[in-house]
């Protein structure tokens, strides 16, 4: 990132501090000078432009910024970007493969688990997460595992159903063996 | 020898079709405000009040302009000299852009920093100096009447109190006479607090000023692009034609996004004077300190009965605190908006309603958040009142609301206050949500479980509610009636493009409105294609509030199909060589009435506009339509509630909801109880949790989502919904009527009246939304009503 600033007689931006960080996005690797004070969340929709991961509250209660950051999932504005150090991040964009949609997505279309769709994202970041580390959750699971992440429009009835779909649909795509078992 | 075209099968009405706009959204790929970047954008950040009502008495920038990366500190006092300092509101009176004289509420706008980034911006901002002198704040009606009450418009000339308004409505006398006939006189007393509508994605703007062709165009999360343009074009004198209005994906709006915020003005006029895009995006303390509130009125009524349960009359009054100016973001004449729809689905025969408006410390900008306005407060009291009233008269309650109800043949039906409803079932409703809640074997549960300390409830509430402004006689916004529009145009191979003058926020205008044209012209939904939101593209509407974007835009979209129709039955006939008295229409395709197997699809006419259309006619299959409804719009529901409160703690959950909602036709079942069950939960979280209120020197209470608390998965109760009762609108094109707002309208009732319910035993009349756990173990433990006004209590 460049800015230029008007020279005003030496009371120019030389003191800002930067941090060099490395990180994985999506499975790409990248490299990022940042102000040690830049959110995770900034560094992911103004630094790499992926802006499926939205902003609601910035006090941690909403969840519309959660991404995943070596599978757990987090609320990105309350992480800063240098934290981020060393780490895998995965956000909505990292779901669907070129030809095919994760059953997540399939899941809340299907089920018409979404409305406004701004906290979508982040709900199905959070419920990754849940189904990676409980493939065949109840509802109650389903609706405790969510409860960090708001949404205004739906009443989360559908969002809940919306999992169960896709929960259903990994599990019959899952073969017997080895595979997915990273994630 | 063509098949008929199953309407189902191509998404036509009544299909629950998957939702066009959510391969978007599923995939992150949502285009919302501030997910706009343009080249050389600037960031902009607000400086607002700590203090609810003070003096400025100095503004020192100098220091913000040192900061390397500032490009320009905007104050009300550079706003002034573009005669910009002050706008006008929607309700006819001003309100600060940039604080000048003095800060009338906290959170409000005093100054703004444009930089290259929103951290420096927001530095900048921290770096401005302030002094101010504080002055008493005034933060509930009783204050603002009292005697030596500070004058918070001191601005205004001829303002000599904090008085607004008074206004009244109904017949006084004719209600005297009826309270004096009375067997019984039931009288409740409550507020409906201030609430806000917080969507989840905050206001913005990038306003992007072009000076080498005068344009300006804003990007912004509006509900109503259109009247922005008008706004815009009055406030900043900009010619109309040379601004575009253009809202983008907008992540919720329930009312929030209807008004005309300072910090869409301030990043115009910076965009102006710096000639760069600049962009503007709310925190979330902001939007809950300072953006469109709802509600926060006092009510006190009363209702004339006969002994066998007949209602003579209703008499209320209101007293409505609108905050620091009178900003009310609504389309009525009536200064308290539709608060006389009240009583509308009862048969009473005369009513007196007044109201006193006040202005407090308090953030401005009363928007209708997720009703028509002023029609959740009116059904709010209402319900709670049948309840009360039954109560007092021993008589059931589900009883009581039957033999009030206006029946289904007295429709059209007049309302003492003037409204006119349409049609509806409303008994059957009721008795459809009685047998689903097992309302009998509830009633002998509860008896049982009250022998052995158990405490569970039941609440009733019923709603019917105006919806769709307008009719143009009656509705406008700032002199502008209340219709909409649609446009259509019909390409060559049949597929097509509609756009409108509505803006979906959420309620999937993407893919009803191609059901709409499906079911008009038989072509696949997956054939038309959607457009709404830019200025420049969608023909003049009134934007998407009030639930009026089915009863007036979807109007309008079967009205400019029926004209493509008439258009397309003129190819018909020229294609088929016979006269068009002899063609018939079936779904998709025009026929000989003689020769059923002769026929033309409207694909082929839609060719024929193009390449083959008779001499003389006008070529092309292209139309636009403006629907001015010739009246309201009137869904009913019944909504019932039961609850187990905890007798310890006051702690209430919910064990059952049942929703039966009568909305007429439904284009798409699937968005529709979507939107019902979305209506539920903001009701249930006005109930239960949802919390803004202010203590004695202003400071907001309830800022930030820490504090101002929405229900998640885990609280939200699931829903039972019921759409066996249609009936369609005798008016509308489809026969469908409003919905989006129904739930939260009707729903809070419910759940109060469920709770009240349980604690009856105790005697006590009311408690003040939100129920939250202290105060109905207050009213348990102490045997009292439990206020929720302002200021709040220090233990609170």
């Amino acid at each position: 990132m460049t800015i230029v600033y008007d020279d005003r007689d030496g009371q120019d931006a030389g003191e800002v501090p930067v941090r060099r960080i490395r990180f994985t996005i999506n499975g790409a690797k990248k490299v990022a000078e940042v102000e040690p004070r830049l959110l995770l969340a900034h560094l992911i929709r103004r630094g790499i432009g992926l802006t499926g991961t939205h902003m609601g509250c910035d006090t941690t209660n909403c969840g519309a910024c959660t991404v995943l950051v070596d599978g757990t999932a987090v609320k990105s504005c309350t992480m800063l970007a240098v934290q981020a150090d060393g780490h895998e991040i995965e956000t909505v964009e990292g779901l669907a493969t070129a030809s095919e949609l994760h059953p997540l997505q399939e899941g809340f279309k299907e089920e018409h688990g979404l409305q406004c769709g701004f906290c979508t994202p982040g709900m199905m970041m959070a419920a990754k997460a849940l189904l990676a580390s409980n493939p065949d959750p109840g509802e109650e699971e389903v609706r405790w595992a969510l409860s960090g992440n708001l949404c205004r429009c739906t009443g989360y009835q559908n969002i809940v159903k919306s999992v169960l779909w896709a929960a259903a649909k990994l599990r019959s795509q899952a073969p017997a063996a080895t595979d997915g078992s990273e994630q | 020898m063509t098949q008929a075209l199953d309407e189902i099968k191509i998404g036509g009405l009544g299909a629950s079709r998957k939702r066009v706009e959510d391969n978007r959204f599923i995939r992150g790929r949502g285009n919302y405000t501030d997910d706009i970047v343009l080249p050389g954008m600037l960031h902009m950040e607000i400086l607002r009040s700590p203090l609810a009502h003070a003096r400025i008495k100095k503004i020192d920038t100098s220091r913000a302009w040192q900061i390397p990366g500032v490009h320009l500190v905007l104050t009300g006092e550079m706003m002034a000299t573009r005669n910009l300092a002050w706008m006008p509101t929607l309700s006819y009176d001003t309100q600060a852009v940039l604080a000048t004289d003095k800060v009338r509420f906290q959170g409000q706008e005093v100054a703004c920093v444009i930089a290259d980034d929103p951290y420096i911006a927001k530095d900048a901002c921290e770096a401005i100096d302030v002094e101010y002198e504080p002055l008493p704040a005034i933060v509930n009606p009783e204050q603002a009447v009292a005697g030596g009450a500070p004058v918070i418009r001191d601005d205004k000339e001829n303002q000599a109190d904090n008085v607004i308004y008074h206004w009244e409505v109904g017949d006084a006398e004719g209600t005297e006479r009826a309270f004096a006939q009375a067997d019984k006189v039931s009288r409740l007393k409550l507020h409906y607090p201030r609430s806000h509508p917080s969507p989840i994605e905050c206001c913005g703007s990038i306003a992007d000023f072009n000076r080498a062709t005068s344009k300006l165009t804003v990007y912004m999360t509006t509900q109503a692009p259109h009247i922005i343009r008008a706004a815009v074009a009055l406030v900043a004198e900009l010619p109309e034609h040379m601004i575009r209005i253009i809202s983008p994906d907008i992540g919720g709006g329930f009312g929030n996004k209807v008004p005309v915020y300072p910090g869409y003005v301030c990043s115009i006029l910076a965009s102006i004077l710096l000639e760069r895009p600049v962009k503007w995006i709310e925190d979330k303390t902001g939007n809950l300190i300072s953006t469109g509130f709802a509600r926060d009125i006092y009510l006190d009524g009363e209702v004339a009965m006969r002994s066998d349960g007949k209602i003579l009359a209703v008499r209320m009054h209101c007293d409505a605190d609108h905050g620091a100016f009178f900003s009310d973001a609504q389309p009525s004449k009536f200064k308290i908006g539709l608060l006389h729809s009240a009583f509308a689905a009862y048969d009473i025969p005369v009513g007196h309603i007044t109201a006193r408006g006040t202005y407090s410390n308090k953030a401005p900008g009363g928007v209708a958040y997720r009703c028509s306005f002023r029609v959740t407060e009116a059904m709010f009291f209402q319900e709670r009142m049948i309840q009360a009233a039954a109560r007092d008269l021993g008589m059931d309650q589900a009883e009581f609301r039957r033999v009030n109800f206006v029946r289904d043949d007295d429709f059209p039906h007049r309302t003492p206050f003037g409204f006119l409803t349409d049609s509806g079932q409303y008994a059957k409703c009721l008795d459809v949500g009685l047998r689903a809640v097992g309302y009998q074997d509830f009633l002998k549960q509860q008896e049982e479980a009250r022998a052995r300390g158990r405490l569970l409830g039941i609440g009733i509430s019923t709603m019917t509610e105006p919806l769709g402004a307008g009719n143009s006689r009656e509705y406008d916004i700032l002199g502008i009636k209340m219709f909409d529009s649609a446009e259509l145009k019909v390409h060559m191979t049949g597929k097509a493009i509609v756009r409108t003058g509505a803006r979906t926020q959420g309620q999937g205008h993407e893919t009803t409105w191609a059901q709409i044209v499906s079911h008009e012209l038989g072509i696949p939904a997956e054939d038309v294609v959607v457009e709404e939101g830019d200025t420049d593209t969608a023909p003049f509407g009134m934007g998407t509030y009030a639930s009026r974007s089915t009863p007036v835009a979807g109007a309008a979209v079967a009205m400019v199909a029926r004209k493509i129709r008439a258009k397309a039955r003129k190819l018909a006939a020229h294609l088929l060589e016979v006269s068009e008295e002899d063609v018939e229409w079936e779904l998709g395709r025009f026929y000989v009435r003689s020769a059923p197997s002769r026929g033309v699809t409207i694909q082929e006419c839609a060719i024929a506009a193009y390449a083959n259309m008779p001499d003389g006619m006008e070529p092309g299959l292209e139309n636009t339509a403006y629907y001015d409804p010739p009246n309201l719009t009137w869904p009913f529901a019944v909504y019932i509630v039961t609850v187990e409160v905890d007798p310890e703690t006051g702690v209430w959950d919910v064990l059952n909801m049942v929703a039966v909602d009568d909305c007429g036709v439904r284009i798409n079942p699937m968005i529709v109880e979507g939107q019902i069950m979305g209506g539920l939960t903001e009701a249930y979280a006005m109930a239960n949790m949802q919390f803004i209120t202010f203590d004695a020197d202003g400071n907001c209470v309830g800022a930030n989502y820490m504090d101002y608390l929405l229900p998640t998965a885990w609280e939200t109760p699931g829903f039972e919904l019921h759409s066996e009762v249609v009936t369609p609108c005798p008016h509308h094109p489809i026969g469908a009527k409003g919905i989006g707002e129904c739930a939260a309208v009707g729903g809070p009732a419910a759940f109060v009246n469920a709770v009240m319910d349980a604690i009856s035993p105790t005697g006590v009349r009311n408690i003040d939304m939100p129920l939250l756990p202290d105060r109905v173990w207050e009213a348990l433990t102490y045997h009292r009503d439990v206020s929720g006004a302002p200021p709040v209590r220090s233990d609170d």
